[in-house]
């Protein structure tokens, strides 16, 4: 149980990626399917970004004391380069920066992610516009009935 | 432990559930598009709560912002309310459901506390990116570093694919509407239109040339 | 009295002020959130927020759908010829630091981001533009019975 008390960020998303998921398989009309994969989509994208969540920390940007530690650690290294001496700069940025950031790797492939998947989206949706204009319906099961019919009547209907 | 981030954390969960249960049980499509929108919006703000300020900022504009409005330009195109399904057909997909969930909680163990800084997903690739963006980039944003810089090749690629969608779009429905709806004859052959309700003059033979 | 006079005001006020924010958005996306996603699908909303309240041919108007076409190209040429120019300075493709070899606060690589990010504005807005022109040009062939 306590397992379930530290990971329940997890079970509520599990909850609403099953419940998009649900909406995927169990509608018969188109739209309504596009919906519940955008639905689906989102909860895996709280998903990934709920694991890269650091406690106490920020969002990853730097602020203007790390970003003056970052120059002066780059220039005293370039100048150690020169005088034969490593690993001494190094040490002085880790000790120095005491501000925690949140992981911006998930960041970085949930922003890609939701892009391609308003591209496919629209895709989906000028499908489902074509197939309203040859079938006159966008619900699956009329759908089947029209192709039956006309797999019954032959080709060239 | 009960901060007041708890509790907004665990209101934004109660409304994304209550949104996601109604998606499942409402039949007007209008409603259904309006509640997809919500939910992007409500996710949004869940990011900003969890740190992620270039994902929520994307998030709204894409999901709540530019989504719906497609979905509800389609939907002008095509119906507006859905049709019920029996109860038999809905076993199967809640039973699948169920054991994919089941599965899932199952699996829940091995995940990383919520927060923990030294879990691996934290420790090791991410923080090396803050690191490196310090030491040689000298851009504050350490997100946009990553995405245009470090992993360049995958945005290369995203941007490609955001091209690729709208040369599909512009196949499939055209820039001015008309795409599946002009008549050609290459050849001397009428080339077949597909739309039901444009007119089908087979037997003339004059209609020349095609308008894009 | 026109009944969408509300509308029409408010939109001509805000719509300047939409497109603004989408280029500071793009320029600042160094600084804080932003970047060339989030520029682009700005700058789509306030073309959209003009179409749906003066009409799409007003709107095709102001931007024509070839330059929707081009720009959907351009961005994506944009970014890989980026690549291709750090071939031609003597580096890997998307080295960007082969823009100023010697700089020490890179900027290189600040320059090369600019330019990607401007590609990605380019193609986003015009893709997202694109499709919107598609899904509105397009005429209904069912009557409008009831909303």
């Amino acid at each position: 149980m306590s397992t379930i008390f530290e990971h329940y960020n997890y079970a509520i998303i599990i909850i609403l990626m099953m419940t998009g998921l649900y909406v995927v398989f169990a509608s018969g009309n188109m739209i309504k399917k596009l919906v519940g994969l955008s639905v689906f989509q989102t909860s895996v994208f709280l998903l990934y970004i709920s694991m890269g969540k650091i406690t106490g920390g920020q969002p990853p940007i730097l602020t203007k004391a790390d970003m003056e530690a970052g120059a002066k650690a780059a220039a005293s290294h370039a100048s150690d380069i020169s005088h034969g001496a490593a690993g001494v700069s190094e040490h002085a940025l880790q000790s120095a920066s005491e501000t925690i950031y949140s992981n911006p790797l998930p960041h970085v492939l949930i922003l890609t992610a939701i892009v391609v998947g308003v591209a496919t989206l629209a895709i989906g949706l000028a499908l489902v516009v074509r197939t309203r204009e040859a079938y006159g319906t966008i619900e699956e099961a009329e759908i089947d009935q029209l192709d039956y019919q006309r797999n019954q009547e032959g080709e060239g209907a | 432990m009960f901060t007041p981030i708890f509790a907004l954390e665990v209101g934004l969960m109660a409304m994304l559930v209550v949104v996601a249960i109604a998606v499942v049980r409402m039949r007007s499509l209008f409603a259904i598009v309006m509640l997809q929108g919500v939910y992007s919006l409500l996710s949004a703000i869940w990011f900003v709560v969890l740190d992620a300020v270039d994902v929520a900022f994307t998030e709204a504009a894409v999901g709540a912002g530019v989504s719906t409005v497609f979905m509800l330009g389609a939907m002008l195109l095509t119906d507006r309310d859905s049709k019920p399904i029996s109860t038999q057909q809905k076993i199967v997909p809640l039973l699948i459901v169920v054991l994919a969930g089941a599965a899932m909680f199952y699996a829940i163990g091995y995940m990383p506390a919520f927060g923990d800084a030294t879990a691996i997903v934290n420790s090791s690739v991410g923080a090396a990116y803050v690191e490196a963006t310090k030491r040689e980039m000298f851009l504050p944003n350490v997100v946009t570093a990553v995405l245009a810089s470090y992993r360049g090749f995958d945005t290369f690629g995203e941007t490609t694919v955001v091209f690729m969608a709208g040369l599909g779009i512009l196949l499939l429905l055209g820039l001015n509407g008309h795409a599946g709806q002009w008549r050609a004859k290459p050849n001397g052959h009428n080339i077949g239109n597909t739309a039901p309700n444009a007119k089908r003059d087979d037997t003339q033979e004059n209609s020349e040339g095609g308008s894009a | 009295m026109n009944p969408h006079l509300i509308l029409r005001v408010v939109a001509k006020f805000l719509i300047p002020f939409i497109a603004l924010f989408a280029f500071y958005v793009q320029f600042h996306g160094d600084f804080g959130p932003g970047g060339g996603f989030q520029a682009g699908v700005i700058f789509a909303a306030a073309i959209i927020l003009y179409a749906l309240i003066f009409g799409i041919d007003a709107a095709k108007r102001v931007i024509p759908p070839s330059w929707v076409r081009i720009g959907m190209t351009l961005g994506v040429l944009l970014y890989g010829g980026t690549g291709v120019a750090t071939w031609f300075l003597g580096g890997e493709f998307l080295n960007y630091t082969m823009f100023a070899p010697e700089s020490h606060h890179a900027a290189g690589q600040h320059w090369g981001i600019f330019t990607v990010e401007l590609g990605v504005l380019c193609t986003v807005a015009s893709a997202m533009l694109a499709i919107f022109y598609a899904f509105a040009s397009r005429l209904p062939d069912l009557s409008d019975e009831d909303w």
